[in-house]
Order: structure tokens, then C-alpha cells, then sequence
């Protein structure tokens, strides 16, 4: 077990292009941390930095106390689990989990009772004889979080390992993996682009975007407080809103004008926040579930709008209703009971309590 | 849609012109068939034709060879007295000796140096190592014929002239660069997350080729093996070149030189010590040929 700090981290292809332009995260020991963002974004280079598979072309990896950039992979007592599982073909589900123990020279009896155990926690006891081929997705990726927990290695690292499992398989895939890390407690660092898997797995996430850090936090801190405008848009499904709006004062109050007249007005505890920025261009977020039918929220801070939603989508726990508001394409979460169609106008209640504002010359959230 | 839908069953009821266009794929797949087996006759034929008049020869005496009134592709009188011969002759057994010995060497010196080789190139990136692979292939492609002349100046330089040792030198100028070239290919489509596996689980590169690259890669080895076993069994330009003491000469070109007594042939005992030449390949392929088409074609389609 140990703790990981990267320091101005940077990665620099031939040619001058940085997939990771010096970033700097500390994860504590035992946490569960998550890099998240879109394809490029350099989250899946800088895990492995992590892991020593690509050289760092500056800054300083340090794992367990040690500055570890010269530390081949083999040394820094690491253990990954890749997308595609990697898992040796030729051999056994018990000899894939025993392959790393036996280079290190193990003894036999140690090797068995390591595989067996880590066998039990992945209930995959009944496998260990057979080779990968006979196993299912499922199994082969429990099969390589074996090999990873045999190992009792410092650091976990986890290469997108879900994204090769149907749906189905993804979310039980996905509570097992918390459940292991509830058991065994190593350290370990997730990648992937999927932002459900990053906020239901992480202690903390990590945000990337185009080689940097958008934002550091855990899962909730992100989605209520994102601290940009990529932030608040990546995390959270559907999307946060966001529609062009300009600040306006109407006395003591301020009020958003909408691109074609309508104005929304913010709440009076707010209005201290943003008054630096009355007559700016500012883009309006508001996420689903806080532009909702007019029974299921509360009065206070709500500004009113009927709509008529062009697409309904029925989810069963909830339904989703695509609006045009003002030229932007936006989307309400209504109470399921609620009956709406589309052409039909809808009465549509504006949580202004869970409001956002960005500020369109920083990008950061207001 | 359902059959319900359609109490005939027929499908071309209800879409027109479907049973057409089913008439029609058809009748493309049967002219397809016609065109692949008359293909695959005439290809049998051609191929087949000379072993079968080299097994038909070989049963005949030589008087019944030099008799031309008869049909050639018929045997009146078979006999295998050509065989035995062949085989009860000491010098024969000699030439099949050194084909032995002359073929295991250069089959292992081949995969010794081509697995090294190619894991090198295909996985351990470093400066010049593509245009060096390619440089690896490009050797292949100049014909011994064009070598044979300086090779002799180096093999006689070297005083392996008139002996197999000296043809266990050259030959894996042959084979070399063509199983190394299947092997990059064979390596090049092992996933790249298997090596990264095996470094993160502790394995230096020797391990990694040892455990993992050459276990996985079996079928790719087996077939450049079997390459290099074919060329060096048949090579003819090498051997005819570098030796002419009998007690040196492989099977290829032992059996012809003295089997052909200037413009006397026994063609006989000729056929009969060509198709027990051929033998240990046609053995060999029997056996790997599912390995040595799954080597050959690794990476050609996304698996």
C-alpha cells in the first residue's frame, strides 16, 4: 500500500505534441481515484507513466516515497489490469495469476495459497484450470484482477477495464471492483472515459481535458460544484444545460435575459456572487433534474417556462423531454407519472437554487 | 416478417422480384462452384501428373523404360527392384545422411537466429529497426543463383568447399531472412498489452520471448520451420556448386550425379530415389499443415 504524487507531470511526443502538460495530483493510501475525460485527453498516458510503460518526458513520479521515472515497470510493484485483459493465452487461469509470483521466485505453497485466495474473492475458484479461451468477458477481466490482487502489489492500476463488457456485464463488473477495493484497500488508479463508472467507483476523480487537470474532487463536489464549464458538461447524464444568457440588474435583483427576451431571475443569495459580472455574456447551466414539472419541486427560486418538448423519452424511473428553449437544445427530467407529449406545451419549474453560471471569457464557473 | 403473414410461405409473393434475385444468386453460386472445381481438376491434374509418372517409372525396369510402343503412364510388369536398389545402396543412405544432418542444422541455426531477430524488430523499437526489417526481407529476394559465385570465393576462402559444413554456413543465407520475416508478422499480431503484462509482472525481455512470445506465437514457428526444412532439404544451386565428393553430396544432387552416367539415365532407380527424397516433407506437411497456414497468414485478418 502507499501513496502516489505526480509533479508537473509532462509527456511530449515526437514533434513537439504534450498529451499530459504537467499536471500534478497526490492520491492518499487506500484511495480510489479516477482519470476521466474524453478520448486525448491523457489520462490513459498518464496511468502509464504510472505504470513505467511510457517514459516521462519531465516532472517526477513518486510511489510509496520513492521517485520511481528511472524504476522499470517491474520494480515499482505495481500491477495493472488492461482493457482487452491481456491475459496469456497459453496458459491456465491459475498459472495467469501465478505467472508474476513465480518470476519473482515465490515459493509453490505461498503461489497456491495467494491464487486461491484471491480465487475466492473473485469467486472464480471453479476456473483455475481452464485457459482464457473457454472464459467469458466477465470472467477474463475477474481473471485479471486476480493476477493484479495475487500480486499484493503497492498500486493497482486500471486500464478502461470495463469497456470491453456489454452493459449488463459493465455494472455488475463495476460493484465487484468496488467490492474487492473494499476488501483488499491497495491504492488504486482507475482510467476511463466513462463518467458513470467515475463517479459510482471513486474516492475522488480526476477530470482531464486536452492534457491538463479541469478539476480534482470527490464524485459529489463534482457534479454540484464543477469549477468549469468542461467540468460541469462531462460530469452528470444526460448533460447539464447551458444556454447563452447576458446578467442583467433590475434594481437590487438580477435577472438572465435569454437570447430571445425571457428573463430568469437569480436568487437573492446569489445575486452577491455574480454581480461582478452584470452585462457580460455568461451561459446559463442547469442540469435535467433541476428543470423539472411544476408538482415535484419546491416554490421557492423557481422561475416558471412552458414548453413544448420535441422529443419524449420514457425511462421508466423518470422521463426525459428534449426542449428547444430560445434556439438551445435543452433537456428536462420530469416525474414519470407526469403526462407529456410531444407538440404539447408543458408547464416547466427552473430550480434557480441549483443554478450555474460560466463565465464565457474564462470558461470557470462563476 | 413473419410466415404467417404469407400462407404460401413464399416470400416472392409479397416482394417482387425477390425470387428473382434469389434465382439469380443462385444460379451465380453454381456457375461460381462449376468455374472452382474445373479449376481445381485441371490444377490436380497439372500438379499431380509428375509424381504419378515418377511413381509409375519407378516401377518399371529399364528395359520396359526404354521401351517406347507401349503407353508410358501404363506399367506392365511392376516391379520394385528400383527401391531396392536405392535403398541397398550404401552411397544412397549416405546422401540421405548428410540431407539429415545438412537440414536439422540449418533448421535450428534458422529459428535460433529468426526468433531473435524478429522479436527484436517487431517488438523492441529502436533506431533504424523498421528500414533494418525491411532490410531483413529485401535480402530474400536476391536469388542464389546471383550468390552462388561469391559465396564460393567466401566458402572456399573459409576451406568448407566439399563439405556439408560449408553448406550448413550458406544456407541460412536462404532461410533467414524469410523466417524472420514471418515471424516479425507472427509477433507484430500478438497484442502489445501481453508484453506490457508481462513487464509490470516482473519478466525481463528473455523471459518475455521464453514465456510468453514463442509459446504464443507456436503456429508462426512451426511454419517458418517448415519453410526452412523445405529449403534447405530441396536447395540444388548450393550444393551443386560447393561439392563434388560423393560422400559430402545431399540427396538432390547425390541421386542425379550418380544416377546420370553422361547420357545414360536410370531413370528408374532416378524416380525411385526422387520420391523417396520428397518423402520426408510430404511427412512433415501432412502433419503441420494447419500451423503452417494459420504462421503464414497471422495478421491478415483482425482475430
Amino acid at each position: 500500500m502507499a501513496q502516489v504524487s505526480l509533479r508537473k507531470i509532462v509527456k511530449e511526443y515526437e514533434g513537439g505534441v504534450q498529451a499530459v502538460k504537467g499536471i500534478d495530483l497526490d492520491i492518499a493510501d487506500h484511495e480510489f481515484v479516477v482519470l476521466v475525460g474524453p478520448s486525448g485527453c491523457g489520462k490513459s498516458t498518464t496511468l502509464r507513466m504510472i505504470a513505467g510503460l511510457e517514459e516521462i518526458s519531465s516532472g517526477e513520479i513518486d510511489i510509496g516515497g520513492a521517485v520511481v521515472n528511472d524504476v522499470p515497470p517491474r520494480d515499482r510493484d505495481i500491477a495493472m489490469v488492461f482493457q482487452n485483459y491481456a491475459l496469456y493465452p497459453h496458459m491456465s487461469v491459475y498459472d495467469n495469476m501465478a505467472f508474476g509470483l513465480m518470476l519473482r521466485k515465490f515459493d509453490k505453497a505461498e503461489i497456491r495459497r495467494r491464487v486461491e485466495n484471491a480465487a475466492k474473492i473473485l469467486d472464480i475458484g471453479m476456473l483455475l484450470d481452464r485457459k482464457p479461451k473457454a472464459l467469458s468477458g466477465g470472467q477474463r477481466q475477474r481473471v485479471a484482477m486476480g493476477r493484479a490482487i495475487v500480486r499484493d502489489p503497492k498500486v493497482f492500476l486500471f486500464d478502461e477495464p470495463l469497456s470491453n463488457l456489454d452493459a449488463k456485464l459493465r455494472v455488475q463488473m463495476r460493484t465487484e471492483i468496488k467490492k474487492v477495493h473494499q476488501t483488499v484497500r491497495t491504492t488504486t488508479i482507475y482510467v476511463t472515459h466513462d463518467q458513470v463508472e467515475a463517479m459510482t467507483l471513486a474516492d475522488r476523480v480526476v477530470v482531464m481535458n486536452h492534457g491538463v487537470i479541469e478539476q480534482v474532487g470527490p464524485p459529489q463536489e463534482l457534479y454540484h460544484h464543477p469549477r468549469t464549464r468542461f467540468v460541469a458538461g462531462f460530469i452528470g447524464s444526460p448533460a447539464m444545460n447551458f444556454i447563452p444568457a447576458r446578467l442583467e440588474a433590475r434594481g437590487d435583483n438580477l435577472v438572465l435575459l435569454l437570447p430571445l427576451g425571457t428573463e430568469l431571475a437569480v436568487p437573492e443569495h446569489r445575486a452577491e456572487r455574480y454581480r461582478t459580472h452584470v452585462g457580460k455574456q455568461v451561459t446559463f447551466g442547469i442540469r435535467p433534474e433541476h428543470l423539472t414539472d411544476t408538482q415535484h419541486i419546491s416554490k421557492q427560486h423557481v422561475a416558471l417556462l412552458t414548453l413544448t418538448p420535441e422529443v419524449i423519452e420514457p425511462m421508466g424511473m423518470e422521463t426525459l423531454a428534449h426542449i428547444k428553449l430560445e434556439g438551445t437544445e435543452i433537456c428536462a427530467r420530469l416525474d414519470p407519472m407526469v403526462e407529456a407529449a410531444p407538440g404539447v406545451p408543458l408547464a416547466l419549474a427552473a430550480d434557480m437554487n441549483n443554478m450555474h453560471l460560466i463565465d464565457d471569457a474564462t470558461g470557470l464557473v462563476i | 416478417m413473419s410466415a404467417a403473414a404469407h400462407p404460401s410461405g413464399r416470400p416472392s409473393d409479397a416482394v417482387p422480384g425477390l425470387g428473382r434475385r434469389i434465382g439469380s444468386l443462385r444460379s451465380e453460386r453454381r456457375w461460381a462452384l462449376w468455374t472452382a472445381y474445373i479449376s481445381l481438376i485441371i490444377a490436380a491434374i497439372v500438379m499431380l501428373a509428375p509424381p504419378l509418372y515418377m511413381l509409375l517409372t519407378s516401377m518399371k525396369t529399364s528395359a520396359e523404360v526404354a521401351d517406347l510402343s507401349g503407353n508410358p503412364w501404363m506399367v506392365h510388369a511392376p516391379t520394385w527392384e528400383n527401391y531396392a536398389a536405392i535403398i541397398g545402396n550404401p552411397m544412397f543412405r549416405g546422401f540421405f545422411y548428410n540431407s539429415i544432418i545438412l537440414t536439422v542444422c540449418v533448421v535450428a541455426i534458422t529459428m535460433v537466429i529468426s526468433v531473435f531477430a524478429a522479436f527484436a524488430l517487431a517488438r523492441m523499437k529502436f533506431f533504424g529497426s523498421q528500414v533494418l526489417a525491411t532490410g531483413v526481407f529485401l535480402t530474400y529476394l536476391v536469388p542464389d543463383t546471383l550468390l552462388f559465385i561469391p559465396l564460393y570465393q567466401i566458402v572456399g576462402g573459409l576451406g568448407l568447399l566439399n563439405s556439408i559444413w560449408g553448406l550448413v554456413l550458406v544456407y541460412p543465407t536462404l532461410t533467414v531472412p524469410f523466417c524472420t520475416w514471418i515471424m516479425i508478422g507472427y509477433f507484430a499480431s500478438i497484442p502489445k498489452e501481453l508484453d506490457e503484462a508481462a513487464l509490470i509482472d516482473g519478466a525481463n525481455w528473455m523471459q518475455m520471448l521464453t514465456k510468453i512470445f514463442i509459446p504464443v506465437a507456436l503456429p508462426g514457428i512451426i511454419a517458418a520451420t517448415i519453410f526452412a526444412f523445405t529449403v534447405s532439404w530441396a536447395a540444388f544451386v548450393y550444393p551443386t556448386a560447393f561439392i563434388t565428393r560423393p560422400d559430402e553430396m545431399p540427396l538432390t544432387i547425390g541421386v542425379v550425379s550418380q544416377l546420370i552416367r553422361g547420357d545414360t539415365f536410370a531413370w528408374g532407380q532416378l524416380m525411385a530415389g526422387a520420391l523417396i527424397a520428397a518423402l520426408p516433407p510430404v511427412i512433415v506437411y501432412a502433419f503441420l499443415m494447419d500451423y503452417y497456414i494459420a504462421g503464414l497468414t497471422a495478421g491478415a485478418t483482425k482475430g
